[in-house]
């Protein structure tokens, strides 16, 4: 074999084959991937859920499904409403002014992150890596928690901690605030989540 | 290719069939080449059985799979009712199913124990680095196959689990919110999610996994296994060529390998009969609650063998970037005044170091919790070469050496440990802590592997006939 002298002319016409037979390879795989996206009927879903809040009492949470994650209507108490503005040194983003567009619509950029400061309207996924999570209201020493707990949210899976209106505190896994979904309030006792008031 | 070979005058009708075979198909060649004239060193001690016990689970699992999968269904709605139904009126399949998660966990519990073996036996040292770059691959493998496996059965940690570490790849910058979604397949953890799970689980990651093994074990044959002394047996050859103190694997360590299957599968069937969930840490017990996407259990945590990464990537908070940015400045400090390089490496290593700190204060922690995780994994197919030591074997190492392994060993307990518990801010120090010496390990190895007083290593292997 070694007496043979290299064909430069094959060699080319080698190379210029297997490029072209990658390059196709390349555009077949395309369909391939393209099928991992959300299909058209996952797409479709996700359409404004209207929620009745004239039972909820102060203190109290309500869940509901919206593009199947969790939306929480939480009523806070005056005492909670009371005790945000004294934790604003704790917090990361105290006054959610990190991806606005993604997490605090205009209207909800203040210091309850609501359109009422009684009501907060909040995805309950975590910002860190998406656990819900779960509701400490009650202020004091707890498991987990600092000792001055004034109350709000613990993430069970990496400890991030949120208070009452979904900031979360310094120093924790979580990047962001939680994020405030589009909502309208549709009287005094209706919510219409996925949507915002329309001009 | 060969001539055709002809049996002798008066063989019988299994040797004739052999001949035959072996002029089409190498048979014989190859029972010889892994198996009759496989020289294996003589001197291996109990921790070389956990290869093979590792082949065995794989078997086990693989067998267990496909009887599971005539059962169960990759349909959200349908899929915890279906394993449900394997478990209560499927004949015999709660054993079939015990014995399939049982055997991830015993899966993991075998490999590590292989793994370590490698570790202080130098068996990833020249010439056997692609046998080890091979088995990491192996164990990434693994860990695919075990998080994807586990979301089958839709409970409320398959579900959780999922939506975390698929989450983990939103945290990459610019591309990770549409990498989770190209891998969801929808906008949360749902059907499409579990039905594609499904098929990575039984199809896409055993093919590659069984091509691995088959290249982890080409590639061991190739370059003869290590020992417990790390002496080449092929450096003393008798008369004929082969090791003088090699010894073939059939039948030698085929018996050796039958009495630990024995005894594996004593203590297995332990587990399996009396204790399938393993205390909760090989089926957790919020798992025979089906999901519920609208609520996080209120303690989640990895199945074990995932839980020192886990740790990890708690342990990365803000804080801890800023420990690892004032680290990597310090570093960068020391090899520039003390490492003797030329003055453009200086600056390179500045201007590296410089960009590293930025980069590290520019992204979030949440990011950079999922590269900890990931590095930690993949700081293992580096080891070949983190290790600078003049010998391979700890036998041979400076006795402080073995503290050195303790200590890691110890951290990486702790560390799965940690990662177990719900999270605490002790906890966090500690697994903190843990994850700077899991990583001061490996990328100091190169500096702490040379230091001390090697003894000497023997020309043979040392053996004692009982």
């Amino acid at each position: 074999m070694t007496d043979q002298k290299i064909d430069g002319g094959k060699r080319t016409w080698i190379i210029a084959s297997s490029c072209a037979g990658a390059i196709g390879a390349g555009f077949v795989a395309v369909p391939f991937i393209k099928s991992f996206e959300p299909s058209e009927r996952a797409r479709a879903a996700g359409a404004p859920v209207e929620v009745d809040i004239s039972a909820l009492k102060p203190g109290e949470k309500l869940t509901v499904e919206w593009r199947g994650q969790p939306v929480w209507i939480v009523r806070r108490t005056p005492e909670q409403i009371a005790a945000l503005p004294k934790l604003d040194p704790e917090l990361a983003d105290p006054k959610s002014q990190r991806n606005p567009d993604e997490l605090t619509p205009p209207y909800a950029r203040n210091e309850n992150r609501s359109i009422k400061p009684e009501f907060l309207v909040t995805v309950g996924i975590c910002t860190h890596l998406g656990c819900s999570p779960s509701d400490k209201f009650v202020p004091g020493p707890q498991p987990s928690l600092p000792n001055d707990w004034a109350g709000g949210f613990l993430c069970p899976c990496h400890g991030s901690t949120f208070d009452m209106a979904g900031r979360v505190f310094k120093d924790k896994p979580a990047p962001d605030n939680l994020r405030i979904p589009p909502h309208v309030y549709l009287s005094d006792s209706r919510i219409l989540i996925g949507e915002e008031k329309r001009a | 290719m060969a001539e055709m070979q002809t049996a002798p005058a008066g063989a019988g009708a299994g040797r004739r069939l052999l001949t035959w075979v072996d002029n089409r198909f190498p048979l014989t060649k190859l029972y010889n080449e892994h198996m009759a004239q496989y020289y294996a060193p003589k001197n291996f001690n109990v921790w070389y059985v956990f290869g093979s016990l590792a082949m065995l689970v794989l078997v086990m699992q693989i067998l267990t799979g496909i009887f599971l999968t005539m059962h169960y269904k990759p349909d959200a709605a349908k899929a915890f009712e279906s394993v449900e139904y394997i478990m209560r009126d499927v004949p015999w399949g709660w054993l079939v199913r015990y014995m399939h998660s049982t055997g991830a966990s015993a899966f993991f519990i075998v490999v590590y124990l292989h793994m370590f073996r490698g570790l202080i036996y130098g068996s990833y040292r020249k010439p056997r680095e692609l046998v080890w770059l091979f088995g990491c691959a192996i164990f990434l493998c693994l860990m695919a196959e075990a998080f994807m496996g586990y979301l089958l059965p839709w409970g409320q940690m398959s579900y959780w689990g999922a939506q975390v570490i698929v989450n983990l790849f939103s945290a990459v910058p610019f591309i990770g919110p549409d990498l989770s979604l190209l891998i969801r397949g929808d906008y949360v953890v749902g059907d499409a999610t579990l039905n594609r799970f499904f098929s990575f689980h039984v199809i896409a990651v055993p093919l590659v996994l069984l091509g691995l093994v088959a290249a982890h074990i080409i590639a061991l044959h190739e370059v003869g296994s290590n020992n417990p002394d790390g002496v080449e047996i092929k450096d003393a050859k008798d008369a004929r060529g082969n090791p003088v103190d090699g010894i073939p694997f059939h039948p030698y360590y085929t018996v050796h390998d039958i009495y630990a299957v024995s005894v594996f599968l004593f203590i297995f069937s332990l587990v399996l009969f009396f204790a399938p969930e393993g205390g909760g840490y090989f089926l957790e017990f919020n798992n025979f609650i089906e999901a519920n996407p609208l609520k996080t259990p209120p303690h989640i945590a990895p199945v074990w063998y995932f839980t020192p990464y886990y740790s990890m990537l708690r342990a990365t908070t803000d804080l801890m970037v800023n420990i690892l940015a004032i680290i990597l400045a310090i570093a960068a400090a020391l090899a520039i005044l003390r490492g003797g390089f030329r003055a453009p490496a200086k600056i390179a290593i500045a201007v590296a170091a410089i960009v590293a700190v930025f980069l590290l204060k520019a992204f979030d922690a949440k990011f950079w919790g999922v590269v900890v995780m990931g590095a930690a994994v993949l700081i293992l197919f580096v080891l070949p070469w983190l290790d600078r030591s003049p010998v391979k074997s700890i036998r041979y190492r400076p006795g402080w050496h073995k503290y050195i392994y303790a200590v890691f060993v110890f951290f990486f307990l702790v560390l799965g440990y940690l990662g177990s518990q719900p999270p605490s801010t002790g906890g966090n120090v500690v697994s903190q802590i843990g994850t700077l010496v899991y990583f001061g390990f490996f990328l100091l190895m190169p500096w702490w592997s040379r230091l001390g007083t090697f003894k000497p290593v023997p020309n043979r292997v040392t053996f004692q006939s009982h």
